[in-house]
């Protein structure tokens, strides 16, 4: 994505050299294959690391949480709706932000790819004009559709032009209809268990769990100074590994973010055992859809569902 | 959080809510008497949020 790459660069140049902000915050390329890295970019010299691909997958919502500077910031759909989500719990002020809007093609699954892989992958390269991602390693490499890769967050996606931004890399993309995405297939599919057999599934999701929290790390959402799992005293949630504690973690996680969370995929693309942890969230996020008709971070003004009361809010669970 | 609990495999027979004052006795005893009986009337016995591994520390 050069043409990309490049108005990142000239925008941020022309911010800093503007004095317009007092960093760019963007992405450059990691240590490994698959998993670029947030950069802060305080200094023209040192704008030429960022970089824009498919591997951008981290949200950089996450780095801006209390910040006083003022700051540049690249930003897909899901990252500009998770700033606005940051604007209205006052985690930041809009008016410290230029952002640097990205019409988002969407990320490519590391976890899918590795599994494709016949060994450890050594280097990624994407081609642009025929839509294919290249994975080559030791003694293998292997040419697939982005299609065929995307995350499935990024499939389903219905907002990939930024909500909220001061100036765009490229014009618009087309976006698809919830129609076409149909985003709440998978849910639908839980949905339709019955009861031990949703029980069997998510007990088997989080089955390799090694509580490591680099999903929570990872969240732009999960700002909490001292987060509930670490907490001792008291302690809301047993710190073993035993799966009652893991279902726990989870449960009580997703539902921190409720009505908040934008399906940005962060969370999956950061675990390290690949489990899909929006198979909590996805339901919250219909549930906010269907009942309050909700979708996380369209604005900047209005107060997530679950922090407001209207007297036609449901309640017909409550007997 | 009740859509959540059911999502995950919790069945709709275990999760009771209930606005109850304490001048509400009868109501009280009435909403207890719900719940245990519909949570006895399951087929699953699958106990579902108990812990099985001792406790250290
Ligand atoms: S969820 Fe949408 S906006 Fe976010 S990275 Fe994926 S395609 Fe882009
Ligand atoms: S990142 Fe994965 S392994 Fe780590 S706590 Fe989250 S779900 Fe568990
Ligand atoms: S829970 Fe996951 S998908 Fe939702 S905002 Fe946080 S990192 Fe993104």
């Amino acid at each position: 994505m050069k043409s990309y790459t490049d108005k990142i660069k000239e925008i941020a140049k022309r911010l800093l050299k503007e004095d317009k902000v007092d960093m760019v915050i963007g992405y450059r390329k990691g240590t490994v294959p698959l998993m670029h890295q947030p950069f802060f970019a305080t200094s023209e010299g040192e704008v030429d690391s960022f970089v824009w691909d498919s591997n951008c997958g981290l949200n950089l919502a996450n780095y801006i949480t209390d910040r006083k500077e003022r700051i540049g910031i690249v930003a897909t759909g899901c990252n500009s709706r998770n700033i606005a989500v940051h604007v209205v719990e006052g985690k930041i002020q809009r008016d410290q932000l230029y952002i640097i809007g990205i019409p988002c093609q969407g990320m490519v699954d590391r976890h899918k790819l590795a599994a494709m892989a016949e060994g450890n992958i050594a280097s990624v390269e994407e081609d642009e004009d025929k839509g294919t991602i290249t994975i080559s390693g030791q003694g293998f490499s292997k040419s697939v559709d982005k299609a065929e890769v995307l995350q499935e967050n990024c499939s389903i996606c219905v907002h990939r032009n930024p909500v909220l931004c001061d100036e765009l890399v490229a014009d618009e993309v087309t976006e698809q209809t919830r129609e076409q995405a149909d985003p709440y297939a998978r849910v639908r599919e839980i949905e339709a268990m019955s009861p031990d057999d949703k029980w069997a599934h998510f007990d088997d999701l989080l089955s390799d769990c090694i509580r490591c929290y680099a999903c929570r790390n990872a969240c732009p959402l999960c700002y909490c100074p001292q987060c509930f799992v670490d907490e001792s005293n008291p302690q809301w949630v047993g710190k073993s590994v035993d799966p009652t504690d893991i279902r726990t973690f989870h449960l009580l996680r997703a539902y921190h973010c409720a009505g908040r969370c934008t399906d940005c995929g962060a969370c999956v693309r950061s675990c390290p055992v690949g489990i899909n942890v929006r198979d909590f969230t996805k339901k919250l996020e219909k549930d906010c859809l269907e009942l309050y008709g909700w979708e996380a971070g369209l604005n900047t003004e209005q107060r997530p569902p679950l922090d407001t009361y209207k007297p036609e809010d449901p309640e017909d669970f409550i007997k | 959080m009740k859509n959540l609990l059911e999502h995950m495999g919790v069945e709709p027979e275990r999760l009771h809510f209930s606005w109850i004052s304490s001048a509400e006795s009868t109501k009280f005893v009435d909403v207890a008497t719900k719940v245990t009986e519909s949570v006895k009337s399951l087929e699953s016995k699958e106990k579902k949020f108990v812990k099985t591994k001792p406790k250290v520390a």
